[in-house]
């Protein structure tokens, strides 16, 4: 250890700092919470968490994010993987215009299309479904999809799709069993954030649904707001909020400097 | 070289259909509430550009950019100079490696309102671990609750905590790109550490930097979610962002022609920052 690692330890025990107060805070008991500053829980306790996975409107909560999550990424890799082999591999009509539209809906405001999604969502009877968030939040994560995979098939020599066609493959079984292998990477990259992107958005998540497919985010909210100020349970929600991210991204840790370079390294 | 090949529109054919369902009908919907007028029950009223003119004049609304442009200002000049420090300090291989990438990535898994709820509790003035310090431990008197100032301070240290780490990923990734013979030849010309970041490691970061810049100018520019829980805005209209503000006047006051214009307004300043720096980052694009 030199005296320059200092600066990414100082900032390690910054970034954690929020995060074990959240966590403190989840062990202990509303009473101890108002009654005063404590550095660690004085009496554990397990209520808070009890309580999550006992009521069905919280863990509800938790299953409805997860299978929007899950259907978002698979839809959005999906359609974004022969659309980037086409951006990384051919000239067209219109193709850099077409790039550049793409990446303005990852810039649009979700404050702005709230309303209309909701009215949209609505008039196709899709209100209140999980597939309404998960096609909702193709809004951003297909761009970022096409954009991190376009990246990361560039990387790939064009090479190896004329030796396979010279092999006498055909085109879908070149893709399948040749293309993909090697890009698996990437593909797990984008995956992993079509998931982080479509798992931290609520304003869209919370517009589009009512009952039947509340995310969790939303559960949190409506409790801070009705019930009162009930810290703890409001802190043992966050905390398992964490959890999914944290276990995603042990999958793609020898990656992700890579992926948010968008696969341009 | 590229190939042309017209038949690749048909690769992207299922791309351009979801998007444009998500993209064209809502901001036809948005476009359209924009020149018209309601008193509700669906009856609309003609209206042409008066809402662009009237926002153009609106106080309010060029308060709100204001704040817009200075917080998004203040966290791009503190992010990026921040994250390529912490990345150049960074161990470039061994077991420390990916235990760090995994934690600084960690603050950005957290959903959005969960970092607002987890900052909220953060800062409480007596029972929070940054207000117990603050006030109890440092003497400062710190309410953000109260005071505008503490409210920004505290906005901006929860987005530097919440993204500094993109950039510190990304300078990162452009750093372990760089080929070990640079450094060696560097040291044999006896280059000062300061002349090995200038003409090594920051013409490697350009590109990356570009994309740092980008993400974070469009993610800032369209923040809600964490400073409307952590602050709701308040106290009075201080933290009140342009999201902020837009949902305000689109949900909660129903004003549904002022809040499209804002809208479209909002979305062109994006679009238009962002058109540069795509411009610029492209122009670099050497594939």
């Amino acid at each position: 250890m030199t005296k320059r690692h200092i600066i990414p330890i100082v900032y390690i025990i910054f970034l954690l700092l929020p995060i074990y107060w959240l966590i403190a805070m989840s062990f202990k008991t509303t009473g101890e919470i108002l009654s005063g500053f404590s550095l660690f829980p004085q009496t554990w306790t397990f209520d808070n968490y009890r309580t999550i996975f006992t009521d069905p409107t919280w863990y509800g909560g938790y299953i409805n994010s997860i299978i929007y999550v899950s259907i978002n990424s698979v839809i959005s890799v999906a359609v974004a993987l022969p659309a980037a082999y086409a951006f990384s591999r051919y000239r067209f009509l219109g193709d850099k215009q077409l790039f550049f539209w793409l990446l303005t809906n990852r810039m649009a405001p979700a404050a702005v299309f709230a309303l209309p999604f909701f009215q949209l969502y609505s008039a196709v009877g899709l209100f209140d479904t999980h597939l309404a968030v998960a096609l909702a939040h193709c809004l951003f994560n297909i761009p970022l999809a096409v954009w991190i995979l376009e990246g990361f098939m560039g990387g790939v020599p064009k090479e190896l799709d004329e030796t396979a066609y010279v092999d006498g493959y055909s085109f879908p079984r070149f893709f399948v069993t040749i293309f993909l292998p090697t890009v698996k990477a990437g593909v797990g990259v984008t995956a992993f954030f079509c998931f982080m992107f479509s798992w931290v958005e609520l304003l869209l998540a919370k517009t589009l649904t009512a009952i039947a497919a509340k995310p969790i985010a939303a559960t949190m909210t409506k409790t801070a707001s009705s019930a009162g100020y009930e810290l703890g349970l409001l802190a043992a929600a966050g905390t398992l909020t964490i959890i999914p991210g944290a276990i995603v991204i042990y999958f793609v840790r020898n990656y992700i400097a890579r992926g948010f370079a968008l696969g341009r390294v | 070289m590229k190939t042309e090949n017209q038949k690749a529109w048909f690769f992207v054919l299922p791309v351009l259909l979801l998007v444009a369902f998500n993209a064209l009908i809502p901001m036809m919907t948005v476009v359209n509430y924009s020149v018209q007028e309601t008193f509700g029950n669906n009856v609309f009223f003609w209206q042409g550009l008066d809402w662009f003119q009237q926002l153009m004049r609106s106080e309010r609304f060029h308060a709100a950019l204001g704040r817009q442009f200075l917080f998004t200002g203040i966290i791009l000049a503190i992010e990026i100079p921040l994250g390529v420090i912490i990345a150049l300090a960074m161990p470039r291989k061994g077991f420390w490696v990916p235990v760090c990438l995994v934690t600084m990535a960690l603050p950005m898994l957290i959903p959005w309102n969960v970092v607002g709820a987890m900052w909220n509790i953060f800062t409480l003035p007596d029972i929070g671990l940054l207000g117990y310090f603050m006030n109890h431990v440092l003497g400062i008197s710190y309410n953000m609750t109260q005071s505008p100032f503490a409210a920004w301070v505290t906005i901006i240290v929860m987005d530097v905590w919440h993204w500094t780490s993109l950039v510190v990923l990304l300078s990162y990734a452009g750093l372990v790109s760089i080929p070990e013979a640079y450094y060696q030849a560097a040291k044999i010309d006896g280059a000062s550490s300061w002349s090995v970041f200038r003409f090594i490691q920051l013409p490697k970061m350009k590109q990356v930097l570009t994309i740092a810049i980008l993400l974070r100018f469009m993610d800032s520019f369209n923040i809600y979610t964490e400073p409307f829980v952590l602050t709701g805005g308040g106290p009075g209209n201080s933290t009140t962002l342009l999201s902020i503000d837009l949902v305000k006047i689109a949900l909660g006051q129903f004003d549904l022609g002022p809040a499209a214009a804002m809208s479209l307004i909002y979305f062109a300043i994006t679009l238009l920052v962002s058109w540069l720096f795509y411009t610029l980052m492209t122009r670099n694009d050497t594939r």
